[in-house]
């Protein structure tokens, strides 16, 4: 069972690759500029997708997929226009195939609504073509099959043919078959009796014989499957066509006996898979043969062998290498420490082998974060159907234009990026763009658009969501903010500041009125999924011309840009990107409030000055200030705090150790790290410090009492 | 009630002694992974006293527990003369703070005693079996179920 569980895992990420495949083929087709090879490409892909599905018994899947594909089979065969109505049947129905693989993922059966609403869609769209295929219902589906896209004239087919017990026990007989077989054309039979047992071992009960006929004939492929009409059930069968010009030399292919159609299948140019196994195939009329790949270009392999070569590989193990090489830069370090001591750091020689090794250290370092590292189109891809689907709820027509797809982050970044960007686009296509009424009044285009773009930039990833529409309208968010009481009525704000106001917990600017708001979740929770990715949310927007909402994102998880900090005889890491600025105080800028409470002015505002060697319980009172550094750090909601240390080391990348992993969770530290002497680093979270300090002022005191 | 122990013999297995002040304890061979030097640890902020720190194993933050505090010992100097037993609990690596490791000795089940009815001493807790030798020498075996609390309880 456990074997079959893996396969199906298989499966399932060969169907996330095809439907990444039958969405980026229909975005081509789309864009009007098509060859018929995206079409081929497409429609492979739902075919492959189908054949998996059947091997595994995924009925619904499988019904849906073999619609899909007979209406894009219409459309290879030109027997279909490809009208913006239909376009966006297929559009709607490739998003609906994912929902069914995603819901065959989690063997959910439940009725899926859209699928029933599609199938009829397609259905309609079979029928405007199909004139032998009146009926609307669903179930005699093997009707269409073979009367479209007739064979020409002349043609080889290649039939394999396995009895099963049941056909000998149902009095049919192959012998029967293959005379009538030979009543269609020229027949040629080779008998494989290889499987044949001793005869001690043999059984009436499971037949070994199989037959390989090929057949030269003008009968149409309906004609010659309707030999096995009777028996197709009742034996393992499979006919393929061979096309005389393109005919492949690999005879293995020819020989389609696999009992399930995979990928490889597929891509011959040639060839076209028959039915899979009965047995396999709970709906056998749904995965009856059809005639098709005639129109199948050579060019279609080339066209697939162009993509490169790519092994899967268990993401435990990247982890672990890059662990390894982890260890391998802090002992790189600890070397140049003990030689510096040895008093050998000035040979040239040591100088240049060391220098090596650490180029060489940071190098394999670089290769294994890009192994990690994987484009950031299997998000891009997601947003064509929020935006589809945001476009459909609100009414408006969006187009997404994506640029950069092939900007590369981290793998874990990808998938906890989905979710903010699907909630960024629909805040884009919801509250950014006006409706068509306005847009025409100021002269755009009925059509908005939505540009999602990345790029890298110094160092780190920058995903940008815009939109052409109308601006923040900040008087409006400002009154709100004002009624939310998130800002003091008449407070000078700069537009950016009123900008910045829609990250705010509890600010929504519609009120749950239309179908995509009332999901009750603001952009604050956008803000604070992409700085849990150390990344950061900025917002520039023109009245009248549109909003830019900018991410900016690390190249990796694994390694961040620290500050190295001394506390009391500990080093600690404070992440670069809370920094604003580092200062030594003076008497003129420092203030005392009350008894403990000190202040730091800063630029005209008054910021509270936290000590740190305090809140991690390393010293029972708040140091002198002055004999510290200062360091202005500012949280996501714009509070801002002064961190109060021993001194500052110096800024480098530190590796993320979990210190969750072997202890558990430390308030006001996020992670560890470990040093270039072999030393773990604690590495400071400052939202947590400045959240937890001034919401709970006896929280010093507490610590230390609880250090003994 | 053991936990992971490795038989050799029927009804016997091994177990890793080790002092703390002048007693001797023992766990079982099991669970260690390995016995290392005792190195400066890294502080944590809002610990229980007995965790001493975080310490680097190839890579690996683990988490250093003085058993000579954690027993009511009283917390321990250490010297580079102590050492640290790594030890693997519940999928989680955590490094015990002791004195000195004596030996490794086969004990067989039936030596185990039950412990004496001390209730008032702490260590009473943390102690499932008294095993006495010819000698006169006891080994005390030391449960690091107990030692080790929950995750979420020693966190903070």
């Amino acid at each position: 069972m456990s074997d079959m569980d893996e396969y199906l895992e298989m499966f399932f990420v060969e169907c996330d690759e095809l439907l990444e495949a039958v969405a980026t083929g229909l975005r081509q087709m789309d864009e009007g500029t098509y060859e018929m090879e995206t079409v081929h490409a497409v429609f492979r892909a739902v075919h492959s997708i189908k054949g998996g599905a059947a091997a595994f018994g995924l009925t619904d899947l499988v019904s849906f997929a073999h619609k899909f594909e007979t209406a894009l089979d219409l459309l290879r065969s030109s027997a279909l226009d490809l009208s913006p109505q239909a376009m966006a049947v297929f559009h709607r129905s490739s998003d609906c195939l994912a929902d069914l693989v995603a819901a065959a993922r989690i063997s959910d059966t439940r009725e899926n609504a859209l699928r029933e609403e599609l199938l009829i869609e397609l259905e309609a769209l079979i029928g405007e073509e199909d004139e032998t295929e009146a009926d609307v219902d669903f179930v005699p589906l093997s009707l269409d099959l073979g009367d479209f896209g007739g064979s020409p004239v002349g043609d080889r087919y290649v039939i394999s043919l396995m009895a099963e017990a049941d056909l000998y026990r149902s009095g049919n007989d192959p012998a029967a078959l293959i005379r009538a077989l030979e009543k269609l054309g020229e027949v040629r039979v080779t008998l494989d009796a290889g499987n044949v047992p001793v005869l001690s071992e043999w059984s009436a009960d499971t037949p070994t014989l199989r037959w390989q006929i090929e057949l030269e004939t003008e009968a149409l492929l309906s004609e010659v499957e309707a030999v096995f009409e009777f028996v197709e059930d009742r034996c393992r069968l499979s006919i393929a066509t061979i096309d005389q010009t393109t005919e492949d030399p690999d005879p293995d292919l020819r020989d389609s006996q696999d009992p399930e159609p995979q990928d490889s299948d597929m891509a011959e140019p040639a060839i076209t898979e028959g039915t899979p196994p009965a047995q396999t195939s709970p709906a056998p009329s749904a995965a009856a043969p059809r005639p098709e790949g005639r129109a199948e270009a050579p060019g279609a392999k080339a066209a697939e062998a162009t993509t490169t070569a790519t092994i899967r590989v268990n993401l435990d193990r990247v982890d672990k290498l890059m662990n390894m090489i982890g260890e391998l830069v802090i002992k790189e370090a600890m070397l140049t420490q003990v030689i510096q001591t040895a008093g050998l750091s000035e040979e040239p020689e040591v100088v240049g082998a060391l220098e090596g090794l650490r180029q060489l250290a940071g190098d394999i370092q670089e290769s294994v974060m890009a192994i990690r590292a994987q484009p950031l189109k299997q998000v891009f891809q997601r947003m064509h159907r929020i935006v589809r689907e945001a476009a459909d709820a609100t009414g408006k027509q969006v187009r997404l234009v994506t640029v950069g797809e092939q900007t590369e982050v981290d793998k874990t970044m990808i998938e906890r990026l989905i979710d903010p960007l699907t909630h960024m686009i629909r805040n884009s296509v919801d509250h950014g763009l006006e409706d068509s009424v306005r847009r025409h009044r100021s002269g755009k285009p009925q059509e908005g658009a939505i540009t999602l773009s990345a790029a890298h930039k110094s160092g780190r990833v920058q995903i940008e969501v815009s939109d052409d529409g109308g601006g923040i309208d900040r008087a409006r968010v400002r009154s709100i903010a004002e009624d939310k009481g998130l800002v003091v009525p008449g407070a000078s704000l700069t537009p950016g500041e009123i900008d910045s106001l829609l990250f705010l917990p509890g600010f929504s600017s519609k009120d749950e009125v239309s179908a995509l708001s009332g999901r009750g979740v603001g952009l604050d929770v956008v803000r604070r999924e992409i700085t849990a990715l150390g990344g950061r949310v900025t917002i520039a927007s023109t009245e009248g011309k549109g909003t830019t909402f900018t991410i900016s994102l690390p190249l990796t998880l694994a390694v961040l840009e620290g500050m190295l900090i001394q506390l009391d005889d500990q080093t600690l890491v404070l992440p670069i990107t809370a920094v604003q600025e580092t200062l030594r105080p003076d008497h003129a800028t420092l203030h005392h409030i009350g008894a403990t409470g000190r202040a730091l002015l800063n630029r005209g505002e008054l910021i509270p000055i936290i000590d740190l060697g305090c809140t991690f319980g390393l010293r029972p009172a708040p140091g002198d200030a002055h004999n510290g550094v200062l360091i202005v750090v500012e949280t996501d909601n714009h509070k801002r705090a002064a961190f109060q240390v021993d001194a500052i080391h110096d800024q480098r990348q530190v590796v993320i150790k979990s210190l969750e992993e072997n202890y558990g969770r430390v308030s006001g530290v996020s992670a560890a790290t470990i040093l270039g002497d072999g030393k773990i680093a604690l590495i400071i979270d400052p939202e947590e410090i400045i959240t937890s300090s001034t919401s709970d002022h006896g929280r010093d005191r507490m610590a230390i009492a609880a250090n003994g | 009630m053991l936990q992971t122990i490795s038989h050799n013999a029927q009804g016997k297995h091994d177990v890793i002694a080790f002092k703390l002040t002048d007693q001797d304890f023992c766990i079982d061979i099991g669970l260690v992974r390995e016995i290392r030097g005792w190195s400066p640890t890294t502080v944590l902020p809002h610990a229980p006293h007995y965790v001493r720190g975080v310490i680097n194993l190839r890579g690996s933050v683990v988490t250093v527990v003085d058993l000579s505090a954690r027993l009511g010992f009283g917390a321990s100097e250490p010297t580079h003369r102590h050492v640290v037993i790594i030890a693997m609990h519940e999928g989680r690596i955590v490094g015990l703070l002791a004195d000195l490791v004596s030996d490794i000795v086969t004990i067989s089940d039936d030596s185990i005693q039950a412990v004496p009815d001390i209730a008032s001493d702490p260590a009473h807790e943390f102690i499932t079996g008294m095993i006495t030798f010819d000698d006169g020498r006891i080994l005390r075996k030391i449960d690091l179920m107990q030692l080790l609390p929950d995750a979420p309880q020693y966190g903070g």
